[in-house]
């Protein structure tokens, strides 16, 4: 239903800036991220992904520092 | 270091769970009491035909189980969630408890609000945000209760690192704050009405930028981060990949910010821009089904448990659900798809699988689950559980295969033309009561569904009375040592910045505020760039009334007022609607589903006395209507006291209303009023029914002002649009 109504946001003067701010900012962003997450160290990721099972002690974090 | 003891509070997560399958039970059966009004339109007529109950009709009925399954259900649904998995996660109780039981007792108050406002008809009709001003105030101040509690224990918490559960909860209660805010900016005129700030175009573009983005901050994200803590919890073994749950965050969030404005701003692009969109399409397909991919795949290894496990049962079956909305959100997009989705039964059937399986099924495997943990006891009975899951499972598939059968068939029906160019069915009822089997089917659907959750209802019941009444659990950690803020020696960028939690929080508001605000800026410039239409004229107060009324009864429910731009649908209701005709709409209807056809080309179709029996018995001029009786609007006086508060509030608005318009306003409308009755006499059968009583001053004489006056602003002057 949108898309017969989008036109009239298309004639506003320099719109296009907009979607492009966005997407210059996501593919930024996105990259970035992927390069870190993939950096992260396996042992990092396996504390981490364990947290939920960290029930009383952070004796983990501990020998981890 | 020394550990510290102390106790996670339970008793506020017991609440929220109660009150989860109160509001499920209620939410659910208030939606079958809707589809049965789709079968036997006259169910709740029980008071005589021409006494029927206003605020049992459907389109006040409608709002009132939207808002309960999302908000009262599905809401105290993600509530439950996360003050369970908040505490455990963070190591801590919630930052204060008097928050805690204040966030509590006042959503409970405003689904209270809601559940007697709703059907009284206070509504702003904008979807999802119906409730009233008073209550948008309370919301808010509800919801910053919550924020402050969860960021208070997400500041005091024993465990250095945030686990991605919390992220998402954080992503979510930001969002919302903001996008609630933006579509609610309402001029109130009076204790419960107020008119949208935003009209026409705008309105709709506002609105469907926070039901769009609501459906993804408040159905997906909190329900997200419940199935990384419970799903590894429940199959006892870390999510599939972590580093795959890190990239489903990020996009997710920024994939909103970006999809927006690029939605709506596609053409604008430039050519490179648009390929790399494109590229970007493509790609995004792997993070959003990485997430259900990532929530399955965790149960490598402990399929064997499936079988067993009803908690997994309904896990496996949520995931795969949230799996099939995903992939068809983006297919509804496609234009071809979208024209053959939008206004039929196919986008009911759509949200359906998000609701009953994906969000329906995630809360009701994590309340089994919770159940045992909380009342220190084994569940009542697993087979009534399993019982539960069979009978959901076929709710579901009878939900929702039946209405993507009546999509589609609407689709076709409205479309198909004769050689000669006229329709086939030309007659739009045809094309309603040929789907009637299947919303007695949708309606078998959503009893199956219903009575499986009734079952849960009464095992959780039966659980909590045979097990321990302690309401707090202890616990022990080692407070958090004090480390440099700075990153320390090979910790990852990452690793460093989930532990520096504020700076996470205000990355993540910045992401959707940037986000926002990208597309909110178009939003705002859009109504100086609507073409003006020079015979579009302000409603006169009997209109303005009248729209009220409409606004109300919530037609806006069944009843679309746009007409799109396909000769199937100019041939069936007349010249397609231009964005200009709008300007004077606080708030806009265009509505979301053609139950009953479009009106807004409805001015001048037929006569006042028409308008009059169709509303007083639809069947009587369209045999086979599904249309409720609005007997009511043939007896209630128009109460017209807040005029001229009205006017003045649309005046702030920018509607141009003169001051000797608003003075004379009272006077203006006795006098159209009268022409609509004279009008009405006309007819001996309404002499001889109603000669006596004084109609002029009812509120029906209101309502056919407004629909009499639906689209002709053009029709009197064609040429203005060339």
């Amino acid at each position: 239903m949108l898309k017969f109504i989008k036109h009239n946001l298309e004639s506003i003067e320099g719109v296009e800036i907009y979607p492009i701010i966005s997407l210059v900012l996501f593919f930024l962003v996105f990259s970035t991220m992927i390069v870190f997450v993939f950096k992260l160290p396996k042992r990092r990721i396996d504390n981490l992904s364990n947290l939920p099972f960290d029930n009383d002690t952070n004796t983990k974090e501990k020998s981890d520092e | 270091m020394e550990k510290e003891q102390f106790y996670y509070d339970n008793k506020i997560v017991k609440m929220f769970l109660w009150a989860t399958i109160l509001w499920g039970v209620v939410g659910m059966l208030v939606g079958l009491l809707v589809a049965l009004l789709f079968v036997f339109p006259g169910l709740l007529e029980f008071t005589g035909s021409d006494n029927a109950i206003s605020w049992l009709s459907f389109g006040r009925l409608r709002p009132l189980h939207t808002n309960a399954v999302i908000f009262a259900f599905v809401g105290n649904g993600i509530f439950l969630g996360i003050y369970y998995s908040t505490q455990r996660l963070l190591k801590t109780r919630m930052f204060n408890d008097v928050l805690s039981r204040i966030h509590f007792w006042g959503w409970q108050a405003i689904i209270v609000a809601a559940a007697i406002t709703l059907p009284l008809g206070l509504t702003s009709s904008k979807e999802y945000a119906e409730l009233e001003w008073p209550i948008d105030i309370v919301v808010v101040l509800i919801w910053v209760v919550f924020a402050i509690n969860l960021f208070g224990t997400i500041l005091k918490r024993r465990q250095r690192h945030i686990y991605v559960a919390i992220w998402f909860y954080i992503a979510t209660v930001i969002t919302i704050a903001v996008l609630y805010i933006f579509n609610n900016l309402e001029m109130p005129v009076s204790a419960f009405k107020s008119y949208s700030v935003y009209s026409g175009v705008q309105d709709a573009l506002v609105q469907w930028w926070y039901g769009h983005n609501a459906v993804a901050f408040f159905l997906t994200t909190p329900v997200l981060g419940l199935m990384y803590y419970f799903v590894p919890k429940v199959a006892n073994r870390p999510v599939y990949s972590y580093r795959l749950s890190i990239i489903h965050f990020w996009t997710l969030i920024f994939l909103y910010i970006w999809a927006g404005p690029h939605h709506l701003l596609y053409t604008a692009l430039p050519e490179w821009a648009r390929n790399l969109g494109t590229v970007f399409s493509v790609m995004l397909i792997f993070p959003s089904w990485g997430g259900m991919i990532n929530g399955l795949l965790t149960l490598r290894g402990a399929w064997d448990k499936v079988r067993e496990n009803p908690v997994l049962k309904f896990f496996v079956v949520a995931i795969t659900g949230y799996g099939m909305a995903t992939f068809e959100g983006p297919m509804l997009s496609f234009k071809n798809l979208n024209a053959i989705g939008h206004y039929t039964d196919w986008i009911v059937g759509h949200v359906h699988i998000g609701a009953l399986a994906w969000n329906g099924f995630m809360i009701a495997g994590i309340v089994y689950w919770l159940a045992e943990k909380l009342w220190k006891t084994p569940l009542y009975s697993k087979k009534l559980a399993n019982t539960h899951f069979w009978l959901g499972t076929l709710g579901i598939l009878f939900y929702a295969i039946p209405l993507y059968v009546a999509g589609f068939t609407q689709a076709f029906m409205w479309k198909q033309f004769n050689p000669d160019g006229t329709l086939v069915y030309g007659n739009f009822l045809e094309t309603v009561t040929q789907v009637i089997p299947m919303y007695a089917m949708r309606a078998i659907g959503g009893t199956l569904y219903l009575t499986g959750f009734v079952l849960l209802a009464i095992n959780i019941i039966k659980t909590a009375k045979a097990g321990s009444t302690v309401e707090d659990e202890l616990a022990e950690a080692a407070p958090l040592k004090k480390i440099s803020g700075k990153r320390i020696a090979g910790e990852g960028f990452h690793t460093w910045l989930e532990r520096k939690t504020v700076l996470f929080t205000i990355l993540t508001t910045v992401a959707i505020l940037i986000g926002g605000l990208v597309e909110i800026v178009p939003l705002i410039l859009v109504k100086s760039n609507i073409p003006t239409i020079e015979s579009v004229k302000p409603y006169t107060p009997l209109e303005l009334e009248g729209r009220d009324i409409y606004i109300r009864e919530g037609c806006n429910n069944c009843h679309s007022q746009m007409i799109r731009p396909f000769r199937s649908e100019v041939e069936r209701y007349g010249e397609y609607s231009k964005a200009g005709e709008f300007v004077y709409d606080f708030p806009f209807l265009w509505g979301s589903r053609r139950t009953g056809p479009d009106v807004h080309r409805i001015g001048g179709k037929y006569n006042d006395n028409w308008h009059f029996n169709h509303m007083l018995d639809p069947r009587s001029t369209s045999p086979g209507s599904i249309m409720p009786r609005y007997s009511w609007l043939i007896k209630n006086d128009m109460n017209a006291s807040n005029l001229e508060s009205k006017m003045e509030g649309l005046v702030g608005l920018g509607v141009p209303y003169t001051e000797e318009e608003i003075k004379g306003a009272k006077q203006a409308l006795l006098t159209q009023a009268k022409e609509i009755e004279n009008n009405l006499r006309q007819d001996p059968e309404f002499v001889k029914n109603y000669g006596s009583s004084n109609i002029e001053n009812k509120e029906i004489v209101a309502l056919i002002a407004y629909l009499q006056r639906l689209g002709t602003d053009i029709k009197a002057n064609n040429t203005a649009l060339k």
